[in-house]
């Protein structure tokens, strides 16, 4: 038998890593463009809820709205998480790609933005149109939107740490929410707050910042945490 | 302050005495189960449980 | 303490833990009854009326510890992972384990206390400030732990998965607190000051260190009862486990 000296992996950067799986996760996702669809449906009915529940007073809605628009958005999120890891977890892809060169957090990064890009992207688009209906207009648009395209992400990123957490169980997504939901408040209460104080006049910039700010810390965060919570759901 | 008084708690008995007595309540279970538990976790690890 | 050192490593099994937490809990046990006692005493009779909330402000003897120890059991919980994580330790996972629902407890008489005062001090049961809203998605932290623990059989994923939870929940709490007080001001503006804890006369703060001392002790009993039926109940199969209850102590 060949002796097979033991060779060094060969180790791929963490940039290719990232496009790789972008690359990967788009192409899939894209390829069930109906359940795409059905996610941003999904948002559409909640914030139609709203109103239905509370009644259609224009005062009250305006004041329900920016927060409505931002729970409707987290709960979307978090609808559309287990696509993250559990289709290639189900098929034994995911074994394969912690095994791959790639450092794992690149590629889980790329993973979490083709989830992004097709999750969080549409939303934040979408929320302008919505919006209307509760009376919101101008720069309050423009924070909403602003906010959940800065905001989307770190709800992505932290998400895919409870879905790595919650990898095959049973309970699965309520659990997930329950993990998820508490980490999700900050990001929660300074996306509405953007929207609300646009609203009274200012600029937004302060909370608009903190948004951009809690995206940084989580991007470089969350695929590590995430990287090690798919490891221990492998093992 | 009298034995009344005491129970009274200015007025505002129900208040009071609704924390202290959920948190004796609460600490009580509390103290049960584990003690339960410590006793169900020692009989289950009698030795005849052992698939050795 | 003298001249020989612990070897702290030899107790980092869980076998050799557990007569040492048996002797723990009693020890703690002991301490904790009269340390309520002194403190309940001075906090519920002697302990002066307040000038503003007359006696309704007693229950800050079991509000403020109550809220510390959820944090500080938290805080605890959190490190004993870290421990578990990188020192790739079963028993510091099981002592995570056994602090949780005791944290969880806390919070709930932190939470069902501070309504319960809400309503004489600033009259409604939930008032939404900062600290109990706070209070309130902690209690979500622990029962989210506790959750995922259970969800998942294997013992050391579910050892390894929940302190990675656990850690992240750590590094989030202060975040969710800054947020929920910035909301808070947003939102209430500057009317009502809701940090209503009256002036403390020195004999209030000794009933809340008493009562505080009496929590932690408490809290270190109760876990060290936990994680020897958590040990017992992991360690089920070995041998050890039988002989144990064979000598039956």
């Amino acid at each position: 038998m060949s002796e097979a000296a033991a060779q060094p992996p060969i180790e791929r950067g963490g940039w290719p890593g990232v496009a790789w799986a972008l690359r990967r996760d788009l192409r899939l996702a894209l390829r069930s463009k109906a359940e795409l669809g059905v996610q941003l449906l999904f948002y559409i009915v909640v914030v139609t809820l709203f109103p239905l529940g509370v009644g259609a007073d224009p005062t009250l809605l305006r004041a329900l709205g920016p927060g409505v628009l931002w729970v409707a958005a987290l709960l979307a999120s978090l609808l559309s998480l287990p696509r993250l890891f559990a289709a290639d977890f189900a098929d034994g892809t995911l074994e394969q790609i912690a095994l791959s060169p790639y450092p794992l957090p690149a590629l889980i990064s790329g993973k979490i933005l083709a989830h992004w890009l097709t999750t969080g992207v549409p939303l934040a688009a979408l929320s302008p149109l919505l919006a209307l209906q509760f009376g919101l207009g101008g720069s309050e648009l423009l924070a909403l939107a602003a906010g959940l395209i800065l905001g989307t992400p770190t709800l992505s990123l932290l998400g895919a740490i409870g879905a790595a957490l919650t990898l095959g169980l049973r309970a699965g997504g309520a659990l997930l929410a329950l993990l998820i939901l508490p980490l999700y408040v900050p990001i929660l209460i300074f996306g509405a707050g953007a929207v609300e104080a646009s609203r009274a006049g200012l600029a937004a910039g302060g909370e608009l910042s903190v948004l951009g700010a809690a995206l940084l810390v989580a991007a470089i965060g969350a695929p590590l945490a995430s990287a090690a919570a798919v490891r221990i759901a492998l093992d | 302050m009298s034995l009344a008084e005491f129970f009274a708690m200015g007025g505002y008995g129900f208040y009071v005495w609704g924390s202290y007595t959920m948190t004796v309540v609460l600490v009580a279970i509390e103290i049960v189960a584990v003690r339960k538990r410590f006793r169900a976790a020692r009989m289950a690890a009698q030795p005849g449980e052992n698939a050795g | 303490m003298g001249s020989n050192s612990i070897n702290w490593f030899k107790f980092a099994s869980p076998t050799s833990f557990f007569p040492v937490a048996g002797r723990l809990a009693r020890w703690f046990a002991v301490l904790a009854a009269p340390l309520a006692a002194a403190g309940l005493w001075l906090g519920l009779v002697v302990a002066p009326t307040d000038a503003q909330q007359g006696d309704a402000y007693r229950i800050i003897f079991i509000h403020v510890p109550a809220a510390w120890m959820s944090m500080f059991i938290y805080l605890v919980m959190a490190a004993w992972c870290a421990a578990s994580l990188t020192l790739n330790a079963r028993l510091s996972a099981m002592m995570a384990q056994a602090l949780a629902p005791t944290g969880a407890l806390f919070t709930v008489i932190a939470l069902w206390t501070g309504a319960l005062w809400g309503r004489p001090a600033w009259g409604t049961y939930w008032a939404w400030d900062a600290r109990m809203t706070s209070e309130l998605i902690l209690l979500f932290l622990y029962l989210g732990y506790m959750a995922l623990r259970h969800a998942i059989d294997e013992p050391r994923r579910a050892d390894r998965a929940s302190a990675v939870l656990a850690l992240v929940g750590a590094v989030n709490v202060p975040i969710i607190y800054f947020s929920v007080k910035w909301w808070n001001t947003l939102h209430q503006g500057a009317t009502v000051s809701l940090t209503a804890a009256p002036k403390m006369a020195s004999i209030m703060l000794t009933a809340m260190l008493l009562m505080t001392f009496a929590a932690w002790f408490y809290a270190i009993a109760v876990a060290m009862v936990r994680v020897r039926a958590i040990i017992l109940e992991r360690e089920r199969r070995t041998s050890w486990a039988g002989a144990f209850v064979g000598a039956a102590r």
